[in-house]
C-alpha cells in the first residue's frame, strides 16, 4: 500500500513539474556536449606571411606553441623555414587540435586552404593523416614519429632513445635513493624505447638502480605532469625523467629539490638545478629541406629517423650540478652514439620475461625498434594495452 | 593491501591540494547556477585567473596579490558573459563557450613574456603547535592558505543558500526569475553578482594551478579542468558537500592513482587512469540516485533568459 501511494504521488509530482524533470536531464547533456564541443574545437589559431605564389606549409600541433617543449620546438621549425625562404613561403598552423578525428577536419581545413605540404606532428596523427591524404592527392602529408606511408605521406622521426641513454646515465650516477621515475604518456613504441633506452643506461651506471614509471595518458596536461611528479618524489624518487610536454615537471623537481632533464625543448630556465641536462628536438634542418623539396618538385615519400649523428636529437648543456666525470662520461657517450661506433641497444640484453633479445655485441634492427612493445630485463610493473 | 613506498600523510597533504582547483571553481559555478544561470565559461574563466594570478605574484612579489588580482580578473571576465547574457540576452550556452575559447586566447597573449618565469613561493600555512603534532600536525595544520579557504568557502556557501534571506532570495531567482521579479527582487542584480562571485572563485582555483600546484605559467595549463568542477556541480545535484565530496573524490583518486603506479602496485595501469572518472561519477550518481529530489534541486530557470518586460 505505501510503496503504491508514494509511487503515485512521485508520479504526481513530475507531472506537476515538468521543467524540473527536463532541466535536470538536459542539464547533464548540455554539460557534456558544450565540453565535448569546446574540447574539440580547441583554440584556432592561424599566422603567417603573404607574398606571390609562395609555397604554403601547414603544421597540426597537439598542444600549445608555448608549452615549453614538444610543440615549441615543431613551432621553432616553422619559424625557421619562415626565416629561410622569407616571403616565398606562407606557413599556417593549428595548435592544441586533439588527436583522432578531429584532427582529420584541421588538416583538411588546411588543405583546403591551399596548403602544398602539411606536418602533422604527433603520434595520434597517424591515421588521420593517411585518411586525408587519401582525399588530397596533390598535397605532400608529413607525419611525425609514425609508421604508416604513402604516395603522399612521408614519416619523419627523431631518435629520441640516443638522447635517453645519455639521460639514464647521468640518473644513474646522480641518484643517492637508487630510484628514479619516469613520467611516460602513452605506451607506444617511441616511449617504451625511450623507457628501456633510459633504464639499460642507468643500471649500467649504477648496478642498484631500480626505475617507477608513471603513465598518465597525455601529452600536455601541466598540473597532472605536476602532480605525477610529486607522486615520484613523495615515494622516494630523486631523479625525474619526463616524457610528456611540458615544464611543469621541471617546477614540481625544483620545489622538492631533486634533479630532471628537459624534454624535447631544453628548458634552459631551469638550469642549473633540477634541470641537468636536455634532449632537444631540432626540426628546423629537417622542415626547411621537405619545404625545398616541393619548391624543386623533387618531393617523394619517404622515412627519416635521424638522432645524434645527423643533430635532429640534442644533448641540452650538461650543467655545473653534474660531477666533472660524469659529465665527461655522458659527453663521450653521445659522442660514441653521435658517431655510430655504439649503438643505444647492443647486446646482451634480455626482454623483462628474461628471453634473450639481443646476444653480446648484437644491435637492434630499427624494425624491432619502431614496433618495440616489451619492457627489457630489470624493469618493474607491465606495459599497459 | 601492500602499499609500498607511500607515505600516507604525504598522500593526504597532496590529494587535498590537488583537489581544490576544482573545488574552488565548481564551488563558484554551484552558485551562478543556483541563481539560474549556466556559465559553460569555467575554464576560460580558470585560465584567466591563472595567468593574472601569475603576472600580478612575478611583478609584485607576494602570492596574496597575485590571489586577489586572480580572483578580480576572472571576475571582470564573468561580468563580460553577464553583461552579455543578462542585459543583452544572449545565449547563455554559447555565451559560455565564447567566454572559454575567449580566456584561452586572451590567457596566453597575457602571458606571452612569463613562460619559464619562476612565480614566488607560496608558502604553507604554518599554524604554530597544532602544525606540530604528529600525523595530525602534517595533515590537518600544515596546509596552503587556499585549501582552509576553500573549505570554509564550502561552509560557506551552504550556509549562504540555506539560512540568509539573501541566499534565499538568490534561490527564488533561479528557481522562478518571474515570480521573484514580481516581488521586487532584482533579478538581474542577483544574477550579476552570482556571475562576479562565480568568476572570483574560478579565477582563484585558476591561480591555484599556476602559483601552488605546478608553480609556473604555461598556455592551456588548466587541461578541461573546469569542465570537470562543471560536471561535478551537476553530478553532485547543486548540493555544497556533495560538490565537495564530488571535487575530492575525482582530485583525491588523481593522485592516489598516480601514487599508486609510483609505488609499483599491481592494478592494470587503464583502471587507474580510469578511475578519477569512474569513481567520481559512480559515487555522486549513487548518492543523487532518488532521482525526484536530486531533479527538484536543479534551478527551475537554470539558463533560461529572463527580461523584465517579459
Amino acid at each position: 500500500m505505501r510503496l503504491t501511494r508514494s509511487g503515485e504521488r512521485s508520479m504526481l509530482r513530475v507531472e506537476e513539474r515538468p521543467y524540473t524533470r527536463k532541466l535536470g536531464e538536459n542539464m547533464t547533456k548540455i554539460v557534456l556536449l558544450a565540453a565535448a564541443a569546446a574540447m574539440s574545437l580547441g583554440l584556432p589559431a592561424f599566422g603567417g606571411s603573404h607574398g606571390d605564389g609562395p609555397v604554403k606549409a601547414g603544421f597540426v600541433y597537439v598542444g600549445p606553441i608555448g608549452d615549453g617543449g614538444w610543440t615549441y620546438e615543431h613551432h621553432q621549425g616553422l619559424l625557421a623555414v619562415e626565416e629561410h625562404f622569407g616571403d616565398k613561403v606562407e606557413t599556417v598552423y593549428q595548435e592544441s587540435v586533439p588527436e583522432g578525428a578531429d584532427a582529420e577536419r584541421a588538416m583538411t581545413q588546411m588543405a583546403l586552404q591551399g596548403a602544398d605540404i602539411i606536418f602533422t606532428t604527433s603520434f595520434g596523427y597517424m591515421d588521420p593523416t593517411i585518411n586525408v591524404a587519401a582525399n588530397f592527392p596533390d598535397v605532400k602529408f608529413e607525419h611525425a614519429t609514425g609508421y604508416k606511408r604513402a604516395d603522399n605521406v612521408s614519416t619523419y622521426s627523431a631518435r629520441f632513445y640516443e638522447g635517453r641513454a645519455v639521460q639514464g646515465h647521468i640518473a644513474g650516477k646522480m641518484t643517492k635513493t637508487n630510484k628514479i621515475g619516469y613520467i611516460a604518456s602513452y605506451p607506444i613504441p617511441e616511449v617504451i624505447r625511450g623507457i628501456n633506452s633510459a633504464y639499460i643506461h642507468a643500471k649500467k651506471a649504477n648496478p642498484d638502480v631500480e626505475m617507477s614509471v608513471i603513465w598518465v595518458y597525455t601529452w600536455f596536461d601541466p598540473p597532472k605532469e605536476a602532480d605525477a611528479a610529486k607522486a615520484l618524489i613523495d615515494n622516494g624518487v630523486d631523479v625525474v625523467l619526463q616524457h610528456t610536454d611540458s615544464t611543469a615537471p621541471q617546477a614540481a623537481a625544483a620545489e622538492a629539490g631533486v634533479i630532471s632533464f628537459g624534454q624535447a625543448s631544453d628548458m634552459s630556465e631551469y638550469a642549473p638545478l633540477p634541470r641537468v641536462s636536455s634532449i632537444i628536438d631540432n626540426w628546423a634542418p629537417y622542415y626547411i629541406a621537405r619545404v625545398q623539396a616541393v619548391m624543386d618538385g623533387t618531393w617523394e615519400s619517404v622515412d627519416t629517423w635521424d638522432g645524434i649523428g645527423p643533430g635532429m636529437v640534442e644533448i641540452g648543456e650538461i650543467t655545473d650540478a653534474v660531477p666533472a666525470d660524469v659529465k665527461a662520461e655522458a659527453e663521450a657517450l653521445r659522442d660514441a652514439i653521435g658517431s655510430g661506433e655504439y649503438h643505444a641497444f647492443t647486446g646482451p640484453l634480455n626482454k623483462q620475461d628474461g628471453s634473450p633479445w639481443l646476444a653480446e655485441g648484437e644491435t637492434a634492427d630499427d624494425g624491432t625498434l619502431v614496433g618495440m612493445n616489451f619492457y627489457v630485463e630489470g624493469i618493474t610493473g607491465e606495459i599497459p594495452n | 593491501m601492500e602499499l609500498g613506498s607511500i607515505n600516507p600523510v604525504l598522500l593526504i597533504s597532496a590529494l587535498l591540494l590537488a583537489s581544490t582547483p576544482i573545488l574552488l571553481a565548481a564551488m563558484g559555478e554551484l552558485v551562478v547556477e543556483k541563481s539560474g544561470v549556466l556559465n559553460l565559461g569555467v575554464e576560460g574563466m580558470m585560465i584567466v585567473g591563472a595567468v593574472a594570478g601569475f603576472i600580478a605574484a612575478v611583478e609584485s612579489g607576494s602570492p596574496a596579490l597575485g590571489f586577489l588580482a586572480a580572483a578580480a580578473a576572472a571576475a571582470v571576465l564573468a561580468l563580460l558573459f553577464g553583461v552579455l547574457t543578462q542585459v543583452l540576452l544572449s545565449n547563455q550556452v554559447a555565451t559560455g563557450l565564447g567566454l572559454t575559447l575567449f580566456g584561452l586566447g586572451i590567457s596566453s597573449l597575457m602571458g606571452q613574456g612569463y613562460v619559464g618565469v619562476r612565480p614566488p613561493a607560496s608558502p604553507r600555512l604554518e599554524l604554530p603547535v597544532l602544525s606540530e603534532l604528529p600525523i595530525l600536525g602534517p595533515v590537518l595544520f600544515n596546509q596552503h592558505a587556499l585549501v582552509y579557504l576553500s573549505l570554509a568557502l564550502v561552509v560557506g556557501v551552504w550556509w549562504y543558500l540555506r539560512s540568509t534571506r539573501s541566499g534565499l532570495i538568490l534561490r527564488a531567482v533561479g528557481e522562478s526569475h518571474e515570480a521573484a521579479h514580481a516581488l521586487g527582487y532584482s533579478v538581474l542584480g542577483t544574477r550579476l553578482a552570482a556571475i562576479a562571485f562565480g568568476g572570483a572563485l574560478a579565477g582563484l582555483g585558476g591561480a591555484c594551478l599556476s602559483l601552488v600546484i605546478v608553480p609556473q605559467w604555461t598556455e592551456g595549463m588548466t587541461a578541461g579542468r573546469g569542465w570537470i568542477a562543471l560536471a561535478i556541480v551537476v553530478f553532485g545535484s547543486w548540493r555544497a558537500w556533495r560538490v565537495l565530496l564530488g571535487a575530492y573524490l575525482f582530485g583525491g583518486v588523481s593522485v592516489l592513482q598516480l601514487n599508486l603506479q609510483a609505488a609499483g602496485i599491481a592494478i592494470p595501469v587503464e583502471l587507474l587512469s580510469m578511475s578519477p572518472y569512474l569513481i567520481t561519477i559512480l559515487v555522486l550518481v549513487i548518492i543523487s540516485s532518488d532521482k525526484r529530489r536530486a531533479q527538484a534541486n536543479a534551478p527551475n530557470s537554470l539558463g533560461r533568459t529572463f527580461h523584465a518586460s517579459g
